[in-house]
């Protein structure tokens, strides 16, 4: 039998294209399994803050240092309250004592008074983690203690963290912060520990006026997804990247 | 080949291994990319179960009407429903075996998170009825004369 160069060449090429070729190419997976192998699925949990609801009152700090005991008198907290109050001078005077735990009572911020006919606005913002699409916190991690969950909530593994404080570094909204007892970095989880078992953050229950909600954005009859997708909503310090998921009603320039 | 390459390459081969034994020992089994990718999904998958079994302490008022039905219908009607029992009795947790009595914050600056008078134009604290917590009564107890769970100005 005689072979030529060019019979060669196609049975190799052949043979390799063959030889690539898995049998599952011919397998058919259900919806449900490609999701699973695609780390797809129903739920990408999302906070609303409106911010004209917002009185100050810091029951939320309060409710969440008590639920996911973070020290009560040392000066860190997941969760905390800004004041803003806009002179007519144009300046904006911020403040937020112990976080907002024990709310706004004074009319002095930080030590200065403020007539009540020299304020334009004046307004409350809570903040806590975003819970960002692409968090940098977690970039930056050199041994993976902290990661995003499948659901969308950036974690932090204590038995694994070494404490270097990159991702307190990072983090562009200051969420972060070092747990003084556990000596690992600490965050906010959207209370990872009860939106699971289907209830709502501690802070989220503890609003009397609605202002903080959680919702979960893949569930198209959520009311929360409805007004974010619908309503007029923004998000802190886009320019980042970072896509932050929680979004803010009423979001005013002088926030930051 | 020679002794004196042989043996550096032995002790190379040796700390190598040492290594991967280490490794294999130390890091988990459930320990690799779990998430969308390796940059946010790298870590121990049962980190997630160890956030989820937290205990949860807040349990919303729903569980209070079990016991104290009569508080509960008398807040229901008033302005202060609005409020979680918890927000002033503090966090059940496991309420009554542990603990077995809640401790009530009675104190002035509870109700002065909401009342105290910051009169802001265009925000919701101006509209709740405020008070100057340095003249407003100094020193007493708001309960004294208003009752949290039905507060009523008109009828004092």
């Amino acid at each position: 039998m005689s072979q030529t160069r060019r019979d060669l060449l196609k049975k190799v090429i052949i043979g390799s294209i063959g030889a690539t070729v898995s049998l599952d190419l011919f397998r058919f997976l259900s919806p449900a399994q490609l999701q699973a192998a695609i780390g797809d699925q129903a739920v990408r949990w999302v906070f609303l803050v409106d911010t004209t609801k917002c009185v100050g009152c810091g029951l939320c700090v309060k409710a969440c240092k008590k639920e996911n005991e973070v020290p009560y008198d040392v000066p860190v907290t997941r969760t905390w309250v800004e004041r803003y109050v806009v002179t007519k001078d144009g300046r904006s005077h911020i403040d937020t004592p112990n976080g907002g735990r024990d709310g706004f009572v004074d009319k002095k911020i930080q030590g200065e008074e403020i007539r009540d006919q020299d304020i334009n606005k004046a307004f409350f913002v809570p903040k806590l983690c975003n819970q960002c699409e692409n968090p940098a916190c977690v970039q930056v991690c050199p041994v993976g203690a902290t990661y995003q969950t499948k659901d969308g909530v950036t974690l932090v593994d204590r038995k694994w963290c070494i404490g270097c404080g990159y991702c307190i570094m990072a983090c562009p909204y200051g969420v972060r912060f070092f747990h003084p007892i556990h000596k690992v970095a600490e965050k906010c989880t959207f209370c990872y520990h009860r939106i699971s078992k289907g209830l709502k953050p501690a802070c989220v229950q503890a609003c009397p006026f609605g202002a903080r909600q959680l919702g979960n954005l893949k569930n198209p009859d959520d009311p929360v997804a409805q007004i974010i997708k619908t309503q007029r909503v923004g998000v802190l310090k886009d320019e980042y990247g970072t896509k932050p998921q929680v979004f803010y009603i009423g979001l005013d320039t002088n926030v930051r | 080949m020679k002794n004196h390459v042989l043996r550096p390459l032995w002790v190379a081969i040796g700390a190598v291994a040492l290594v991967l034994i280490v490794r294999h020992l130390m890091v988990p089994a459930d320990f690799g990319v779990h998430g969308k990718n390796f940059t946010y999904g790298f870590h121990r998958q049962g980190s997630i179960a160890d956030w989820q079994d937290v205990g949860v302490k807040y349990k919303g008022k729903e569980i209070c009407k079990e016991c104290h039905e009569d508080k509960c219908t008398d807040n229901a009607s008033a302005k202060h429903s609005r409020l979680e029992c918890e927000n002033c009795h503090g966090p059940a947790m496991n309420h009554p075996e542990d603990p077995a009595k809640l401790v009530i914050d009675r104190s002035r600056d509870l109700c002065l998170r909401c009342h105290a008078s910051l009169p802001y134009p265009n925000n919701p604290r101006g509209r709740i009825p405020g008070i100057d917590p340095v003249t407003h009564n100094p020193g007493q107890e708001c309960s004294a004369c208003h009752n949290p769970h039905k507060p009523n100005l008109e009828a004092m």
